[in-house]
């Protein structure tokens, strides 16, 4: 069956309908108004202006992550490890607010660059594992994703407790002037959209326009031929994995110093994950990742406030992300609706 | 049990595999089935083993109509085949791999199996322990094992798939006396798939010969061989369209070379390819051709020997830095290996050049795909995918993706597939790079192609390679018995 164009152009809308019908659903079953739920929702997003920052504060490092797993996904490879690079960015970041008295110009330039390098390190290790251990970067990212949560708590509990003793909650408030500056007291900080605005420019310059995303691309699609005609997929892996790592280190640190004003225990409160869904959802259409990302951000901000004013537990906003990306792998592709169909390739293959 | 084949057919997409093959199979007797690839002998007994459905066609069991549906409903009617690659679970121990089969039972009664299967494997003389696992077994014991197996579901008739491939000589012969054994003592019917002429002709008593999908020949072996080799490859006039072409200094030269995988020896290779020489390698798919070229290319490393380029030694070097050094390399399956699907041909031709600017200049790349898919006539446009394109036209795009000048290029079934416009087309652009200087070393499971196209040829057989012949000499004849692995 050939679709034509504009339908193709508008398919991604179709997976976002059903699923907002399909939790529409569900809430009347439970014997809640889904307009209701809906209206709350958007007013815990939208209703004023903190509550819009909340919204474009949360989205900014979503947002990083996000642009840099599409650097992953077009190599073909998992990075599940992007959660862990997060965490291990806003570390890093940290350490440079704890231990560097200094003016804000040196300090968040500074703190940026760490968490850069120690995330992009982060993720050039899973691909090392992968080419030289033969480690999966799926197994080799999930326990990195571990050991860097490991090491938050056992910084926050140890050597970076504040004066007053540990806490397990978090380190002491970083000096101001190692703060990212904040939109009018909310949590937002302009800046750092600038940063994503700008990685995002260049992980589509990089994917369109650069050699070297054209060899991630063919990288990704068949490694095997991309080989053959003299990519090297050893060097392309690594540096894939470690230019997402630093997006996502610089989405950590933005986690850290605005967003939060300290390291707490769980920093990253699954943002890398979250990353993974949202380049799911845009798979090859780029420019629908910010997009994307600031739906996940308003549904789960709105989400939050959901109890206070309806009977409805704030994990709707759950529910509904979830809910979304199964119905787009389902639906996703309009080419592939006839499920279950076995290919030409698997039907060749079996001769 | 007496067997049936009646107008059996099956196509995959637009290739016939098996265009109406009729056989009769009696039992007490044993049957060579011969052909060279792609000539329908594996398709056909994988219908008649249950493992695939025919297009058309009947099975006929003791003159009843049977259908298949899988291999284990084919060994309850009586038909068992021991694949090439036995169809066990190699973390199992023999008795379970065994019994799996066998007992429906909740509890298992491994006493009694345990003594029914060593009845079994004595009375053909196999050595297998039933406690050992299946993956320290070697081929041998495991194809023995399926053997027991089937004997045990009760076989009437046994199909053995090139069963001597990877097995001792020892081995062998224990094989051959249960085979017969199991045919004149207890009336199995047994059918032996092989291409190997001396044990069709050792063995057997009746031989059928397939050819492009179709019945070539029927026979009383033993035989004279030539009867078998043009029954098998034909005999076509051979027309002459090789150029001429006075050859330079040696391009590729090797040594000694020996590869080794788990599942063939290529051993002690020495060959020389000249500066625009093509030379040919023929022999069965998976006699070593193709480890060869791999070899050459650098995708594998010889365990011994050497490699060397123009007079350099390059066995150590890199897939990578052979390619840079001028060497390259056309693997068989052009999607897998060669081609990304969904790239399309300007990014190809962009990917292969071998010089790069870090920002891609885009129009220039689509003007320069123009002119390539101009000189190459591949019928595509710059943005279509390579998976888009038809089959002779993805061998057109992989040829316009090859740089110049080239030292050396190897090529695997430069032509599979092809109509005879795109083969004449493709040899035509190898026979200018061959007056380029480029010395080409190709394998073709066509041997009219490889005697027409090439100026020498060697045969591989098993890992094996032969004396090499001049192609301007030799015969179709000739190379079928050097396949056949005589001298």
């Amino acid at each position: 069956m050939k679709i034509k164009q504009p339908i193709r152009l508008i398919w991604p809308l179709a997976p976002i309908l059903g699923a907002l019908m399909f939790t529409s659903i569900l809430l009347i079953l439970f014997g809640a108004r889904p307009e209701e739920a809906a209206q709350s929702m958007w007013r815990g997003a939208f209703g004023d202006q903190s509550k819009t920052l909340s919204v474009l504060a949360f989205w900014v490092p979503l947002f990083l992550a996000s642009t840099g797993l599409l650097v992953t996904f077009t190599a073909g490879l998992w990075n599940i490890g992007v959660e862990g690079q997060i965490i291990v960015g806003a570390i890093a970041a940290s350490w440079v607010a704890l231990k560097f008295p200094g003016p804000t110009i040196l300090l968040i330039p500074l703190e940026i660059l760490a968490s850069m390098i120690a995330a992009g390190l982060l993720g050039g290790l899973i691909a090392l594992l992968k080419t030289r251990g033969g480690v999966h970067e799926i197994f080799g990212g999930l326990a990195l994703n571990n050991l860097a949560i490991i090491l938050t708590n056992y910084l926050i509990s140890g050597p970076w407790q504040p004066p007053e003793g540990g806490t397990f909650r978090g380190t002491q408030p970083f000096q101001i002037a190692a703060l990212l500056p904040r939109y009018a007291d909310s949590r937002f900080s302009p800046i750092s959209l600038i940063f994503a605005l700008i990685a995002f420019g260049l992980v589509v310059l990089a994917l369109r326009g650069t050699f070297w995303g054209l060899k991630l691309k063919a990288l990704g699609k068949n490694p095997r031929s991309a080989f053959l005609l003299g990519v090297s997929s050893e060097r392309e892996a690594i540096l894939a994995m470690m230019f997402c790592g630093a997006l996502a280190g610089l989405g950590g640190a933005v986690r850290v110093l605005s967003w939060f004003d300290s390291l707490r225990q769980s920093i990253s409160g699954g943002i890398g994950f979250l990353a993974l869904l949202v380049v799911m959802l845009a798979s090859t259409r780029m420019f629908w990742v910010p997009f994307i990302a600031f739906f996940f951000s308003a549904v789960l901000n709105g989400s939050i406030s959901l109890q206070l004013r309806t009977q409805l537990h704030s994990s709707l906003g759950g529910i509904l992300t979830g809910v979304l990306v199964l119905f787009m792998l389902l639906f996703g592709n309009p080419d592939v609706l006839g499920i279950g169909k076995r290919s030409k390739q698997e039907e060749t293959d079996e001769r | 049990m007496h067997v049936e084949l009646q107008d059996i057919q099956k196509s995959f997409g637009p290739v016939k595999a098996n265009a109406g093959i009729s056989l009769k199979f009696e039992s007490g007797k044993i049957y060579g089935l011969l052909g060279e690839n792609g000539a329908g002998k594996s398709t056909l007994m994988k219908i008649l083993s249950g493992y695939q459905l025919p297009d058309r066609g009947h099975i006929i069991l003791d003159s009843k109509p049977v259908k298949f549906a899988s291999p284990a409903n084919a060994l309850m009617q009586g038909v068992g085949m021991v694949y090439q690659d036995p169809l066990d679970l190699p973390p199992f121990r023999v008795i379970d791999n065994y019994l799996l089969a066998k007992d429906k039972k909740l509890i298992l009664d491994y006493r009694a199996v345990i003594k029914e299967m060593k009845t079994l494997l004595g009375r053909y003389n196999f050595d297998v322990d039933p406690d050992y696992l299946i993956e320290s077994l070697s081929l041998g014991q495991r194809q023995q094992l399926e053997l027991v197996r089937l004997l045990a579901g009760g076989a009437e008739m046994l199909i053995l798939d090139e069963p001597t491939t990877g097995i001792s000589a020892e081995q062998k012969d224990v094989l051959f006396e249960s085979i017969r054994r199991l045919a004149y003592d207890e009336g199995k019917t047994v059918i032996l798939v092989s291409h190997k002429l001396d044990e069709v002709q050792e063995l057997c008593e009746y031989a059928y010969v397939l050819r492009r999908g179709r019945l070539a020949g029927e026979i009383d072996v033993p035989c004279r061989t030539e009867n078998l080799v043009e029954m098998m490859f034909g005999q076509i006039p051979i027309r002459e369209v090789r150029t001429d072409q006075a050859l330079g200094e040696p391009v590729l030269e090797l040594r000694d070379l020996s590869i080794e995988t788990h599942s063939l020896m290529v051993q002690n290779i020495n060959l020389q390819v000249k500066a625009g020489e093509i030379f040919g390698l023929a022999g069965l798919e998976g006699s070593g051709q193709k480890l060869l070229l791999q070899a050459c290319a650098g995708l594998i490393h010889p365990n011994k020997g050497g490699i060397s380029l123009e007079g350099a030694d390059i066995t150590p070097w890199s897939f990578h830095r052979r390619q840079g050094a001028g060497i390259a390399y056309l693997a068989a399956g052009r999607l897998e290996e060669g081609l990304v699907a969904g790239l399309s041909i300007t990014e190809h031709i962009v990917l292969a050049q071998p010089k790069h600017d870090f920002m891609v200049d885009w129009r220039a790349a689509r003007e320069l795909t123009g002119e390539r898919i101009k000189t190459y006539q591949i019928v595509g446009r710059p943005d279509s995918t390579a998976d888009e394109l038809s089959g002779g036209n993805q061998q057109r795009l992989l040829f316009s993706l090859l740089n110049s000048p080239l030292k050396l290029l190897l090529l695997e079934h430069p032509t599979r597939g092809l109509d005879i416009r795109s083969t004449d087309w493709i040899w035509n652009l190898l026979n200018q790079r061959r007056q380029d200087g480029t010395a080409i070393l190709f394998m073709s499971a066509d041997l009219d192609e490889v005697i027409e196209r090439s100026d020498r040829i060697a045969v591989l057989s098993a890992g094996v390679m032969s004396r090499v012949v001049n192609a301007r000499e030799t015969t179709v004849d000739e190379l079928g018995r050097l396949i056949g692995g005589q001298a």
